[in-house]
Order: C-alpha cells, then structure tokens, then sequence
C-alpha cells in the first residue's frame, strides 16, 4: 500500500508521453502524408515538461499517488493533439502553441502549489477568506473595465492581451470553502429536525448555507448566464455537503431545489428553456436550422456516429466542421477520429483520476482533507458529466469545459492547481505514519 | 466520512457508466443513421475522397463509368460517363447525394466498402492513401447497346431494347429511350445537381425510369407465345400442327361482346397452331386460354419467371398476369390484353427461354468484378431460373416463331444466312390511344442460340402502323445482327 512507486510512475508518465507522440505523428501522416516536422522538439518539449512536473512530485510529495501525473499527462497530450490537428484544419481560433505554453505554466503552478503548500491543512485556515475569494472571482467579470465579453459570455477577465475565467478559479477556492465551512459545522448540520414521512428534515435554521450558496449559483446563471458553472457549483456543494453530515435528506433537499431552480430559470430565461427544447428536439429541422438551435449538437452527434467503432483516425475526419471543436465539443472531435473506443478510453482515464482521487479521500486522516479530497474528486467527475454528457445529449448541453483537453488557459491552470492539491493530499495520506501501530487512517473518526 | 464518500464514489462510478452506455449508443447503435443524415456533410466529403472503382463492359475493354482525380482538396475524385446516353439506365449516376443503376447496386464495391475488400482497405488505411474501390465489368455488348440506342431514339418514340445471351442470361443490352446524360447529375455540387435532376424529375417523358425494368406494360400478342408454351405442355401429342378453332369473332362468355380478330382480319375457321401464330390470329389463342384456364397459364407464365423476384443487381419491378376474373377475361389474357403487366426484360426472358430448349436462365449485369490491383475478386456463374417448358415443346413453339418471321408478320426481322425466330406484338392500350409495339425473338435457331431480344415501343405514333412487324422488328433486327457481328 505504501510503497513509493517513483519507478513505475516514470514508467507510466513516458508511456503516457509516448501515446501523445504516436498520436501527434499520425496526424501528420493522416493529413499530410507525413511526419511532422516538430515532432521531436515537441515530444522532448511535453516529455521535458512532464519530467520536470515528476522531479517537483518525487522530491516534494515523495508518497503521492504514482497514477494521477501519467494519467493526466496523457488526456492533455491527447487535447494538444487534437487541437494542433484542428488548428491544421484552419480553424483559426485553435492553436497548439498556445496550448502548450498554457500546459507548461499548468505545471509550473502544479510544481508551485507541491513547493509552496507543503501541508494543505493550512487552507482550513483560510476557509472564509476562500469562499470570500470564491464569490469576488465569480463577481470579478461584472466589473467595468477588466471584464470582458468573449462569444456571447461575460466569463473573462482581461489582463493584458490575456484573457481568463475567474470561474475556474472560484471552482476551486469554493471548494476549499465548503471544506473547511462544513468540517466546522457538521455537527449542527446532521442534527435532525422534524421528520416527514421517513426522512429527518435538517433544522430550518441550518438550512441557511445551503440556501446562500443555491442562491450564488442562481445568481452566476442570473448574471454570466453561465449555465454550467452554476451547475458545476451547487451539485459539488450537496455532494460535500451529503459527505459532511452523512444525511441523505440534504440529497434530497439538494435535488428538490436544483429542479425548483431549473424549472425557475427555464420559465424566467429564454435561453435555459432554449437549452431544453435542443435536448429534447434535437432532430428536428425547424430547430436544427434556427440560430442558436440544435445544429451544434447534432454536428457533435454526426462526427460521432461517422466516428463509429474504430474511428476515421487522426487527421482523417471532419471534426473541424463541428462549431467549437477544439474547446467545448473536443470530446465529439476525438470521437470522430479515435472512435468509440478512443471515448471509451478517455473515459477510463478520467474516471480513473477521479477514483485516484477519492482513494485518497478514503485513506486520509483528518476530516478536512476527507472532504476536500472528495469535493475536488466529485467536482472532477461532476464537471466530465456535465459536459461530456451535454455534447453526447445524455443530458442538455450546458457549456463547459472539458478538463485537461479543451482549448482554455485558465481551466488548464486550475485543474493543474486542483491535481496539485489531490497529490499533496495522498502524499499525506500515503505517507507511513510516524506510530507503529498502522491504521488505515479510521483511528481518528468515530463512526456513527 | 466514509461510508458516505464510499457512497459518492458508487455515484460517481454510476456516473462514469452512463457517459460510457451513452457513447457506445453512439458509436454502435446510433452510429449508422448519424453517419447517413443527409446533414452530415462528411457524407459528401467522403463520396468523393473514394477513388472509386470503373465500370467497363466487353471485358474490360470498353469504359462506360470512371473516376478521374482533379487535384480538389475536398472533392478529389469525380465521376464520368464517356458513352452517355445509350448506357444511363443500366450505369446509372453517382450523385452527391444519391446514386442509380450499377452506381447504386454495387456501390459497395465500387467504393471499397464491402467485406470482399477489407483487407486491401486496411492497407490503404495505413498507407495513407485513398481508399480505392474495386472495378465492375458488366456483361453489356457495346455495340449491340449503341445500336438498339440508335435505333429506338431514332423511332422519336419512348420505348425499351432488352437483349439476353440465352445459355447463360447475360444482358447483352438494355435500353431505355427518353435518356439523358448522366454526367451533370455525377458533379461535386448539389445545387446544380439538384437543378439537373428536378428538371429530368418533371420531364413528361420521364426519362429517369429505366423501361426495360421499372415499368410493366400489356405484352400484346407476344403472350401469345406463353399460351402456346401453355397449350403445348398440357398435352404432349400435340405439336405445330395441332388444329384449332379459328372463328373470325369470338363471343365472350357472359357478356355480350365478342372478341374479333386484329382488324378484323379472317384466319378461316381452323388452323394449325403455326398458321395461327403466324398471322397472330386472335380467337384461337383465346379459345386455348380458355381451355387451359386460368391456373395452368398462370403457372406456365411464372416458370418463365412472370411474379419471380429479379435482381440484376437492380430490382426489377414483378410481372403479372392479373387476376382470375373469369372465362371472359381468360381469354384476353390468353392474347395479352386484359390485365397481363410484363417488363421487356420479362418478355425477353421468354424468347430466351424457348431458344435455350425451354430453359429460362437468370439474367444478369455484373459479368466480373476486379479488385483495386486488377485481379479478379468475383465473377457471376450463370444460373437457371427455371425449365419453362421441355426441350421438345421448346422445339414446336421455335418452329412456329420461325413461320412468323418466314412468313408472318415478323418480316422485318430476317437476317440472311441465319435462321431467326420471333413475334410480333401490337398491344392495345386505352380507346382511342396508340398501341405499343412489341417484337420477342431469337437467333440462331439451334444448338447454340447467340441472342433473344425484346423490343418495346410504348403508344407509338398514332393509328394502324405501330404495330410490333413494322416499329419493333426492324429494331430487333439490328441488334442481332449486332451481336452476330454480322
């Protein structure tokens, strides 16, 4: 359980290099006919940048998880190669470089975050300083002069010829927020109050965060009309908040305030309702044809299904045809050219990630790191569920980004930041207790 | 926290297997319709990155379909008909978003995508290039093809040219007369496509139809050659010479018309059977339909293949010979004016037929098929249809088919030095509209028949002279003698 595993992690993050080179060179055979000519600079470039990531992990968190890195390593290779093969295609807005430079400042902030944060305990200390952060990063684009409008959505905030989304960021100091607010309040929150039916209702009273931050997330959908993030945002909150008091009726709660609001927002805006019909309609003409209608997503829907079993391989398809191929529909464009099983894969890989993740969650030692280790988990695989699960219509499309693969600077930086956090975490967790006695890791809580 | 943390990673576990379930929905089951959505514009692209297989006939030597590289980045590969018209219903068209004919019928052949092909396709894969389709050689004979071209577009008429090897059933030539040029229809542009086809959609003419199989028409007096097959076969002492009742009218029973003889003309009370077809008589033949009845000349007319479903690889529309609707009707049906509905290709089997000793073979287009590298993949082997009528009643009706072209109103069909059978046939249509003309034949009589033809000539010119001896035979003449080489 708690051996290091520095050899096979190396292992694995070369592998892991080795696929994204692979893919970037039957890019270019797949459209040019022959090997790129960057190829080597580019995989020494991704190997270097990984290998400098792995050196930071070995001496900083030695006991961390061996798989997270290799895992990662491989979804943001296979997102360069599938932007670098779109931006081939000319789209313009997509370009490789720029995801590169964006990747590699995603692993100085990982290197960063391991060098600089050498017990995240500390942020339970912060907890109010973070939501408060978490709330001003979401307000941030309203403001004059640095907010700015990019595609219909006021989500950035311009410095200097740059441009990110402070939600991204806010994702992860509220999670660090509900951690700490909630590890503080838990006791109060799992008392019961009234019972209905067969569910202990909460006490009124205690109901009031939940209902602040349902509030925020409808505010955020109000103002950015950002519909994901909000989402994003309150279902994280009731999985942590469900993980803290270990009370189903705050599920329940949740859920019942999650369709109340939809069923708010679909009567209040046009475009939630929009959103809907898209889902529902999908196939229809008169919507398929309409602006802001179903065409996107049925364009998804068509390089899939041409994608098929195998897909048409890289560079040999028409994923660029798809609106937005390389940020929010790159999961339909990889499954146009690697196919259901390049998906499926993809799929594993993160869910992998996720369950690395959780295990840590299981094995630390202290609440607070249980509950951000499984916020940040949760809200990893909840944000892949929600987009993926839009593009594929399993559920109505809301935009987000694809973690690790799409197109985007800030998303980049801060899932980094967020892995960061859940390898210093297992590096806790892993790392053999000083006592004799060994224990995994339940000595301290009491089980109810 | 750990049993609920336990909990959220069943959820999302659960999560993760809906996205999975959802994708393999995709990619599998939903796969083929998202991949065939006519807005799916990949299907356009990918139409034309196929360097697609060539159609050719006479063993390859002659190019009737083929793929020219023009260099396009998103339209590479485009198609052209160098022979046009004479062969557009049988190649057919391979349109941006359609095709027809051959195109259709062996598309995947011709782009590769059948499982014949898998492994050379693997390889393309790999290598890089363009998936290359295999090559189908049809069993066509140009030249008899040009000429029952000629011919019936020359009749200024609207018609159909079927021509059969009848040992083996190989379409030697098929031809639908109005044709059009097919090459507009194979351009990498959809608007000017549609613009060419919605004109030829809306042609009265409707030249789009391939007549020798798509439509079915009153086969007139050559049915008279099924009735005798019929006559003949329930009965084996009778022959040639048979004698039968020959009124000049015939009173239908259970109405109160009777049924005269074309232009009234008198075949004399009694004739031979070989008298009877030679002048094509009608009341003998309606009396022996009668006589057989409904549902041994029913049975006579499938064996022939009449009702058989056909594909050449194209599917040929059936062939009928209606319903039974008593002795009246019967006997009109016994000379191919009541409800009987027959392609020209099914006419044409029936010649075949009687030449090949009475066995009917199954027709057929697709003489071989060449992969990419030029080696044969596949090749058709003839087959039987069905034995239509014995080896001697075969003998009778083709001694009688001689009479009509010896001395009949088959004339015009008489190719010097070679012995040719045949029939005539003038079908009446509605009151008042033109007949078609119709003419059934064979030659050489013998052991080793070269070629059975069917000429059809819808609603010719007006009145008396469309009949089958002086529009249809002179075309049939032409195209065996085509394909004698004579």
């Amino acid at each position: 359980m708690t051996a290091k595993r520095r050899g096979a992690q190396l292992g694995m993050l070369a592998f892991a290099v080795l696929i994204v080179m692979g893919a970037y060179a039957s890019v270019g055979l797949g459209i040019n006919g022959k090997v790129p000519s960057g190829m080597l600079g580019y995989g020494l470039g991704l190997g270097g940048l990984m290998l400098a990531a792995y050196l930071v992990l070995a001496k900083w968190a030695p006991w961390a998880d061996p798989l997270l890195l290799p895992l990662v390593t491989l979804v943001n290779g296979i997102g360069l190669v599938m932007i670098y093969r779109i931006e081939l295609a000319g789209e313009h807005l997509a370009s490789a470089a720029n995801q590169l430079m964006w990747t590699a400042l995603g692993v100085v902030m990982f290197s960063a975050t391991l060098i600089a944060l050498r017990d995240h305990r500390v942020l339970q200390r912060f907890t109010y300083t973070a939501g408060f952060a978490g709330i001003a990063l979401l307000v941030l684009p309203m403001l004059p002069f640095i907010g700015r409008e990019i595609n219909g959505a006021r989500i950035w905030v311009g410095i200097g010829p740059f441009s990110i989304q402070p939600a991204e960021f806010a994702k992860l100091a509220l999670v660090v927020f509900f951690a700490g607010y909630l590890v503080a309040k838990r006791d109060v929150l799992a008392l019961a109050g009234r019972r209905l039916l067969f569910i202990d209702l909460p006490r009124a009273r205690d109901l009031g965060p939940v209902l602040i931050t349902w509030g925020i997330s409808l505010g955020v959908l109000v103002m950015q009309k950002d519909l994901g993030s909000s989402l994003l945002l309150f279902g994280a909150f009731v999985a942590m908040l469900y993980v803290a008091t270990q009370r189903t009726s705050w599920v329940l709660i949740g859920i019942l305030l999650f369709v109340g609001g939809a069923f708010l927002a679909g009567q209040i805006f046009s475009h939630v309702e929009a959103r809907f019909n898209i889902w529902l309609h999908a196939e229809d003409p008169a919507l398929y044809d309409a602006g802001g209608g179903s065409f996107q997503l049925m364009q998804g829907m068509f390089a899939m299904g041409s994608g098929g079993i195998l897909g048409t391989g890289l560079g040999q398809g028409y994923p660029y045809k798809v609106p937005l191929s390389f940020s929010d529909f790159i999961f339909t464009a990889t499954g146009e050219e690697l196919g259901l099983t390049g998906l499926m894969a993809i799929l594993m890989v993160y869910a992998l990630i996720v369950e690395r993740g959780l295990r840590t969650a299981l094995a630390a030692r202290d609440p607070f790191t249980k509950l951000l280790a499984g916020g940040l988990s949760f809200i990893l695989a909840w944000q892949i569920f929600i987009i993926v699960g839009g593009v594929t219509r399993l559920i109505p499309l809301t935009g987000l980004v694809t973690p690790f693969m799409s197109a985007g600077g800030s998303a980049l930086l801060a899932n980094w930041m967020l892995i960061a956090l859940l390898v210093r975490m297992s590096d806790a967790a892993r790392r053999p207790p000083p006592q004799a006695i060994q224990d995994e890791g339940l000595t301290q809580v009491m089980q109810r | 926290m750990n049993s609920p943390l336990k909990r959220v990673a069943v959820a999302c576990l659960l999560m993760f297997g809906l996205l999975m379930a959802n994708v393999t929905y995709l990619g599998s089951v939903k796969a083929e319709g998202l991949r065939n959505d006519s807005r799916n514009v990949r299907m356009l692209f990918n139409r034309y990155n196929i360097d697609r297989g060539w159609i050719t006939a006479d063993n390859g030597k002659t190019t009737l379909a083929k793929t020219v590289d023009t260099g396009d980045k998103q339209f590479r590969f485009e198609r052209e008909y160098p022979l046009g018209k004479p062969f557009t219903h049988v190649v057919g068209w391979f349109a941006p978003e359609s095709a027809s004919g051959i195109e259709a019928a062996m598309n995947r052949y011709l782009d590769g995508s059948h499982p014949d092909l898998v492994v050379r396709r693997a390889i393309d894969l790999v290598s890089g290039k363009p998936a290359k389709g295999a090559s189908v050689d049809l069993t066509l004979n140009t030249k008899a093809q040009e000429v029952a071209y000629k011919d019936l577009a020359g009749t200024g008429k609207r018609g159909a040219v079927v021509a059969l090897e009848p040992k083996t059933g190989k379409i030697l030539a098929m031809v639908s007369v109005p044709s059009y040029d097919p090459n507009p229809l194979a351009k990498a542009n959809k608007d000017t496509v549609n613009k060419a086809y919605n004109k030829l959609n809306k042609d009265d003419n409707k030249p789009l139809l391939n007549r020798a199989i798509n439509l079915t028409f009153a086969p007139g007096s050559t049915f008279k050659t099924v009735t005798s097959a019929a006559y003949l076969s329930e009965d084996t002492s009778r022959d040639e010479n048979t004698q039968v009742d020959a009124p000049d009218a015939l009173p239908l029973p259970g109405t109160n018309i009777s049924l005269p003889n074309y232009h009234g003309e008198s075949c004399g009370g009694r004739a031979t059977l070989v008298q009877a077809l030679t002048i094509s008589c009608n009341t003998p033949f309606a009396i022996m339909g009668m006589d057989v009845g409904y549902d041994k000349l029913k049975e006579q007319a499938e064996k022939f293949g009449v009702g058989q479903p056909l594909k050449i690889p194209m599917e040929v529309a059936p062939s009928d010979i209606g319903p039974d609707e008593g002795k009246a009707a019967l006997a009109k049906t016994a000379i191919g004016q009541q409800s009987n509905q027959m392609t020209p290709l099914q006419m044409a089997m029936v010649a075949a037929g009687i030449a090949n000793q009475g066995t009917v073979m199954k027709p057929y287009l697709v003489n071989k098929i060449m992969g990419p590298d030029g080696a044969e993949i596949d090749g058709t082997d003839p087959e039987e249809l069905d034995e239509a009528v014995t080896p001697e009643v075969a003998g009778e009706l083709t001694k009688m088919m001689i009479s009509v072209v010896e001395h009949g109103t088959g004339g015009a069909a008489r190719i010097p030095g070679i012995t040719v059978a045949g029939k005539t046939g003038t079908a009446e249509t509605l009151p008042g509209k033109p007949s078609h003309a119709w003419f059934i034949s064979f030659a050489p009589v013998g052991d080793d028949p070269k070629v059975a033809v069917a000429v059809f000539v819808e609603s010719g010119s007006a009145g008396n002279d469309a009949t089958g001896g002086a529009v249809a035979a002179p075309i049939a003449h032409d195209v065996m003698q085509a394909v004698l080489g004579r």
